[in-house]
């Protein structure tokens, strides 16, 4: 190969003075051709000069890549800083905590292990991640493969899309977006490698509980914790877990502690035994309002803004795309979106008048991304859905009362014949009346969707809970279905693990949202959407911005290690210590790529500071202290959730 | 497509120069007559340039087009074109057995042999840079071309303790990426997985015991804690499949490593496992071992003697000079003996049990095969008469391994003259310290040296082990270390619980474990290397001293001598002796080896080569990788994963004669 391109760019080489020439002069050339042609020479030319333009083109292209390929690697690597994982390993740092990553939604990799006959020849190939090439080859038989049985929440009949084990299954997400890439390669530096680091890799859609019936991935989890502890000189673990991740890791502390049947089985001192301390990294603790938007119309920041760009294209009827409502249907039957609903309810998330977040400034920090409006209106977070904008702002005296109960006893009627999602069974006048309603808290939300997707929510709700725990020893509180929600599990008895909570703030993070009708009543179309017209102080294309990641608001990552879980509260009997480490954003240059001191939720992986603390942890080091540059412990203390139990 | 692409390529010829006239009479009508000889000079150049961007141009399209076309192929096309040429396939086993009702009930662990498991970067040196995580062994090898030296420097590993040199770590691949493709294309267990995939079988029941394969056996566990894995894999694998045991399929080497493994997992802790002695009893229904060599191969002599094989020889019998080339500077087949010979595996698969198994001077237990005789066995036409005057034709030693002439080959023992190597002076190498940074250990030796084991003319199984231990000290005594290649006398003899000997069938025990089934599964039909014939290389300044006589042939074409290879009936790699023995004989019914009377089945397949291209690697072979895409194969291991036993199997099934051999194997059962 290279012998080959070695001639070729030699041949080039002898040209190489005319080459650019020769673009010039290929119009005067071209023009003198054109006097002199003939008919037949004519058809020629044209073939000719095509012929002429993808073999310069080629040439160019392969002279660049040559020159890329032969381009000195250390040339490259002077321009970029040192990686903290290499100037660790110069100040003496190395392995002695076996490493568990633990993926979050969506970046995991799946593949196929068994398909309908469309999906024939994709055996063991990627369906998710990787490049997505399945997706827009085949787009019908690949929602249907990823998405899940409907009653069941599992794998429909004759399909088995698995996720990928081992480092690769998240290291990349797409090909050359990384996630877990750079904090491997940094790990390997001062030491880590396959036996001392173990990428948890599970199928993200399932519901918790339900990968480890169905894959054991949380008996493989235990396992291989187990194993590292024992093949690494009895060195506790430092778990990483990010976004959703992190709720299946709290999900998986509980499990392992409670006895067969339902749990792991491995006694009460389990956690205490084996765990030095958890790295939550964008920790999706108490719910995302993002889930909110995406159960509710399918919709996020990215769509709706290209809805409002161009309007018409992901509607439009004339490619029969439905795109947005395959997205629905896939998406609905992913139990794991429902984990991440707002947990906690009003206390957390706000009321129709106040919110812990409330009076956050988004004008001052961020003059560039919103129009200045001078008044000082305070923006009421705790709406989490409001129809219409002037809903959203309204004195709540003014609001009408309806309690979406009441309209929930109207009759329903199936007016289409094929129901893809649930929205085709609800008549058109019970939309109106639901839109009616105007504004929605947490609470009241969730029993809207109660309506809106009833099957949805009962498989949802058998999996997990949204509540806050009134009296945590309540025997009702050993049923699986609560152990993800921090708020109604206790943290296990280890006084000696850390859990930190990482997290990216400086970036506008969706709270809540702004939704109006559709303007179509066509069957099986989604009936709400995000009113990318609305727009106001922290308020843009219909979504309200408060400070967080992009992805999670700050009160959903901070509160539990800033207050819930501080001290010895009843969430946390034991006293386990808890940080809140907070990287303030920097938007990177465009050479730096995605950056080394992103906040993003994703892109804070990269983050140089981010990977250096999770390096000391790793090596050893403990109690790195908290690091705070949001208004978290004001926010914390507005939040009214008792602490201490009574008795 | 092609006239059409001829007439392209004429046409711009006939089309280049009637333009250049009419291009003068313009520029004479325009009245620019200054810039005239310019121009004229440029599009003479041009007419060049433009003649190869057109080629290249063409070339793209046309290619663009065909790869159009292919992706838009649908992906059964190539299945229907196989079947409208060679007739409908057969199901493949998969399907064949879902159709039959079977499916997933015991939890299936592979165990990769040498060479098919990939390795990959962890830390490396400044030549390796932004090759982290990526694939140095396997793959496509594209860092084998772009940086060869930098590529054997890391494949290497510590000359003195057999682990990684200081400032390189490379690991294997984990899962089952790890060794289902070997290189693209190049299938290992891929085929196996995916039928398996059919009767309902997926990560949760299905585990690839990657390890390094460089390594000695016990120091994959010293630096990487594999056995410890594959132990707690098993482990959670029964428990999360209803207590149902494991079906151990192992290949290759993977098959004396798993050997090693079930002794280290009983064995107490600071060496061993710690599982106890019922361990495996609790854990493991069946090892269906594939292509074992149980009892090592003739190959890894040539390998570790010369770093030759077949392969090699019959390259170098083709073209004499492109090995050896000092033009090049390149000294390949120095460098890759210095890589090996840094890998303590290797020497795993030295032949074991000596003369006992591998034969004498004038015996051998496959005295009498010769491969036509088979062909006819098999085809019941032939007239006996002239099979057996083929016999005498081209009866062979089989157990001198090496001899030094064909004359020495072929000799009664009684007119050889031997003269001892043990202990002869072997004189310093003036050339030393001109042989660059390449180390062979033969640079350690003497002209003395080299002509001491030239004279030593003929040496068996036996005499093999003394040989290497003369020619490369330092190697095997690293080796020997690990790994022994003797008869134990007496199985209980404390010794014998140290870890060296586990790997060796003829020196341990199988574990207590009565129900456990042993299968050994293997293709016959294929000529195997068995013995070499050597002679003295030319003398250069760095040179490897020995090589394969390939001017050594038989005189007719079925003789069992080509280019200086003695070859035996196998799978290509290894003999079937090696891999049959044990089942057939040695662990049959309770013998000291098998005191719990595990059940053993030896099971033949042979080999049919593919019919034509389109079946690629065939779905009947019998050769020792290719084996594993053998539709009865896959069948048989299928079954046995669903439930099966042996006998249910159909017992053993043997095309050759290894009862027979075995029985001449003269060895306290």
């Amino acid at each position: 190969m290279t012998s080959v391109l070695r001639f070729r760019f030699r041949k080039s080489c002898s040209n190489n003075e005319t080459t650019f020439r020769s673009y010039e002069t290929s119009k005067v050339i071209k023009k003198q051709y054109e006097k002199s042609k003939t008919i037949g020479r004519q058809r020629w030319w044209c073939v000719n000069s095509c012929c002429w333009f993808i073999g310069c083109m080629c040439s160019t292209w392969w002279v660049l890549l040559f020159l890329y390929n032969c381009w000195p690697v250390s040339l490259g690597g002077m321009i970029e800083p040192e990686p903290p994982g290499v100037r660790l390993k110069n100040e003496g740092l190395t392995a002695v905590h076996p490493v568990v990553l633990v993926p979050g939604m969506i970046t995991g990799g799946l593949e196929l292990w068994e398909g309908r006959p469309c999906s024939r020849g994709l055996f063991r190939k990627r369906l998710w991640g990787g490049s997505f090439a399945e997706a827009v080859k085949r787009p019908l038989c690949w929602f249907e493969h990823l998405a899940l049985d409907n009653e069941t929440g599992l794998d429909p009949p004759g399909i088995r899309v698995r996720p990928i084990p081992g480092l690769i299954g998240a290291d990349y997400f797409v090909t050359g977006y990384f996630v877990w890439a750079v904090l491997i390669e940094n790990l390997a530096s001062i030491g880590y490698e396959g036996k001392n680091m173990y990428l948890a890799t599970y199928d993200w859609r399932l519901s918790f509980q339900n990968t480890e019936i169905r894959d054991r991935s949380l008996s493989r989890l235990k396992l291989n914790i187990e194993l590292m502890y024992a093949t690494n000189g009895n060195k506790k673990v430092v778990v990483v877990p990010h976004s959703m991740g992190v709720n299946y890791f709290i999900h998986f502390l509980k499990w392992v502690e409670t006895p067969p049947p339902m749990g792991g089985g491995g006694g009460p001192g389990w956690c205490a035994k084996y765990i030095k301390s958890i790295m939550n990294i964008g920790p999706a603790f108490l719910g995302i309002p993002k889930a909110v938007s995406t159960m509710f119309s399918a919709e996020g920041r990215e769509i709706a803004s290209i809805r409002a760009m161009d309007p018409g294209l992901l509607d439009s009827e004339i490619l029969g795309l439905k795109t947005m409502e395959h997205i629905m249907r896939m998406s609905r039957t992913w139990d794991s979106v429902i984990s991440l609903l707002p947990k906690g309810g009003e206390a957390v998330w706000g009321d129709l008048d106040s919110s812990p977040d409330d009076g956050h400034e988004c004008l001052l920090e961020r003059k560039s991304y919103f129009q200045s409006n001078s008044s000082k209106h305070r923006t009421k977070y705790g709406r989490m859905i409001s129809f219409g904008k002037t809903a959203s702002e309204q004195n709540s005296s003014k609001l009408h009362k309806n309690s979406p109960m009441e309209v929930m006893q109207a009759i329903k009627s199936a007016t289409c014949g094929e129901v893809w999602t649930e929205y085709g069974e609800i008549n058109w006048n019970n939309i109106q009346k639901l839109a009616d309603n105007k504004a929605y808290t947490t609470e009241t939300f969730i029993d809207l969707l109660r309506f809106v997707a009833p099957k949805t929510m009962q498989r949802g709700e058998a999996q997990f809970s949204f509540g806050i725990a009134k009296d945590l020893d309540d025997p009702k509180y050993a049923h699986y279905k609560y152990w993800s929600n921090p708020l109604e599990t206790k943290l296990p008895d280890a006084p000696d693990m850390e859990i930190y909570s990482l997290y990216g703030v400086g970036i506008p993070t969706e709270r809540s949202y702004v939704y109006k009708l559709s303007p179509s009543e066509r069957c099986n179309s989604i009936p709400f959407r995000i009113d990318s017209s609305a727009k106001g102080q922290c308020l843009r294309g219909g979504i309200y911005y408060a400070d967080g990641d992009e992805s999670i608001p700050v009160i959903s990552a901070g509160f539990m290690c800033a207050k819930g879980w501080r001290g010895k509260t009843r969430f946390n009997p034991s006293g386990s210590a808890t940080y809140v480490r907070e990287y303030q954003h920097k938007t990177p240059s465009l050479l730096q790529g995605r950056g080394l001191e992103s906040g993003g939720h994703v892109d804070i992986m990269g983050n140089v500071a981010l990977i250096e603390d999770v390096l000391r942890v790793a090596a050893g080091e403990s109690a790195l202290g908290d690091r705070i540059y949001s208004d978290i412990l004001k926010m914390s203390d507005r939040v009214n959730i008792e602490l201490y139990s009574q008795s | 497509m092609a006239t059409t692409l001829r007439r392209r390529n004429k046409q711009p010829e006939d089309s280049h120069p009637d333009p250049k006239p009419d291009e003068d009479d313009d520029d004479i009508k325009d009245s620019k007559p200054i810039k005239k000889s310019g121009k004229n000079n440029k599009i003479k150049n041009y007419s060049c340039l433009d003649n190869c961007c057109w080629f290249v141009g063409c070339v793209c399209s046309v290619w663009w087009l065909l790869l159009f076309l292919y992706n838009a192929m649908p992906a059964s096309f190539p299945q229907f074109v196989t079947e409208a040429i060679s007739g409908p396939f057969p199901d493949p086993p998969g399907v064949k057995c879902v159709k039959e009702g079977l499916k997933a009930k015991h939890p299936v662990v592979f165990v990769p042999g040498i060479v098919t498991g990939g390795l990959e970067l962890w830390e490396g040196h400044q030549c390796m840079d932004g090759l982290f995580r990526k694939r140095l062994w396997g793959g496509t090898f594209g860092e084998v071309y772009k940086r060869p030296s930098c590529w054997v420097q890391h494949m290497s590993l510590d000359n003195k303790t057999g682990m990684d040199p200081p400032g390189i770590r490379v690991r294997p691949v984990n899962g089952l990426v790890a060794a289902d493709y070997f290189a693209p294309g190049y299938f290992v267990w891929a085929v196996l997985i995916a039928n398996l995939a059919r009767v309902g079988y997926e990560e949760k029941n299905m585990y690839m015991a990657a390890y390094d394969w460089r390594l000695s056996f016990q120091n994959t566990e010293v630096r990487d804690q594999t056995l410890s894995q594959i132990k707690s894999n098993i482990e959670l694998m029964v428990a999360t499949n209803g207590g149902r045991k494991a079906v151990i399929i192992p290949h290759s080497m993977g098959v004396i490593y798993f050997l090693h493994f079930m002794k280290w997992v009983e064995a107490p802790a600071p060496t061993g496992g710690g599982g106890g002695p019922d361990w495996c009893a609790k854990h493991i229904k069946a090892v269906m071992n594939i292509g074992g060599p149980f009892l090592g191969v003739p190959k890894a002599v040539a390998g570790l003697f010369s770093a030759e094989a077949k392969d090699i020889a019959s390259v170098r019998a083709l073209a004499p000079g492109v090995l050896d080339s000092d033009l090049f500077q390149i000294q390949t087949l120095q460098h890759v003996m210095r890589m090996s010979r840094t890998w303590d595996s290797t020497m795993s698969m030295i032949p074991k049990g000596g003369d006992a198994i591998w034969g004498g001077l004038d015996w051998s237990p496959e005295d009498g095969y010769s491969p036509s005789k088979r062909k006819h066995a098999k085809n019941d036409t032939e007239s006996s008469t002239q099979s057996e005057s083929e016999i005498e034709a081209t009866h062979a030693n089989y157990g001198r391994i090496i001899s030094f002439g064909r004359d020495a080959a072929e000799a009664p023992s009684s007119e050889i003259e031997r003269i001892e190597f043990r202990g002869a002076v072997k004189g310093n190498n003036v050339a030393n310290n001109t042989c660059r940074d390449v180390w062979t250990e033969y640079h350690d030796m003497g002209f003395g040296g080299i002509k001491a084991v030239a004279e030593y003319k003929v040496y068996t199984a036996s005499d093999i082990v003394d040989l290497l231990e003369f020619v490369a000290p330092k190697m095997m005594e690293r080796g020997s270390a690990h790994f022994s290649y003797g008869i134990a006398d007496n199985l209980d003899d404390p010794k014998y619980k140290h870890y060296k000997y586990w790997s060796n069938p003829l020196e341990t025990k199988l574990p207590n474990a009565p129900d456990m089934e042993i299968y050994s599964m293997y293709g016959v039909g294929i000529p195997t290397e068995r013995g070499y014939v050597y002679k003295l290389t030319t003398a250069a300044e760095c040179y490897i001293p020995f090589q394969i006589d390939t001017s050594a042939k038989d005189k007719n074409e079925d003789g069992c001598l080509k280019d200086g290879v003695y070859t035996v009936d196998g799978d290509e790699t290894v003999p079937a002796l090696s891999a049959g023995y044990m089942c057939a004989k040695g662990w049959r019914g309770k013998t000291r080896f098998n005191p719990s009377g595990i059940k053993t089945y030896v099971r033949e397949y042979d080999h049919n080569p593919p019919a034509n291209i389109l079946e690629g690697r065939g779905t009947q072979s019998g050769a020792h990788v290719d084996i594993m895409g053998n539709f009865q194969l896959i069948e048989d291991v299928i079954r046995v994963a669903a439930g099966a036993t042996g006998e249910e199997l159909g017992g053993d099934q043997v095309y050759t004669d290894i009862f027979e051999w075995s029985e001449k194997v003269n060895l306290k059962l």
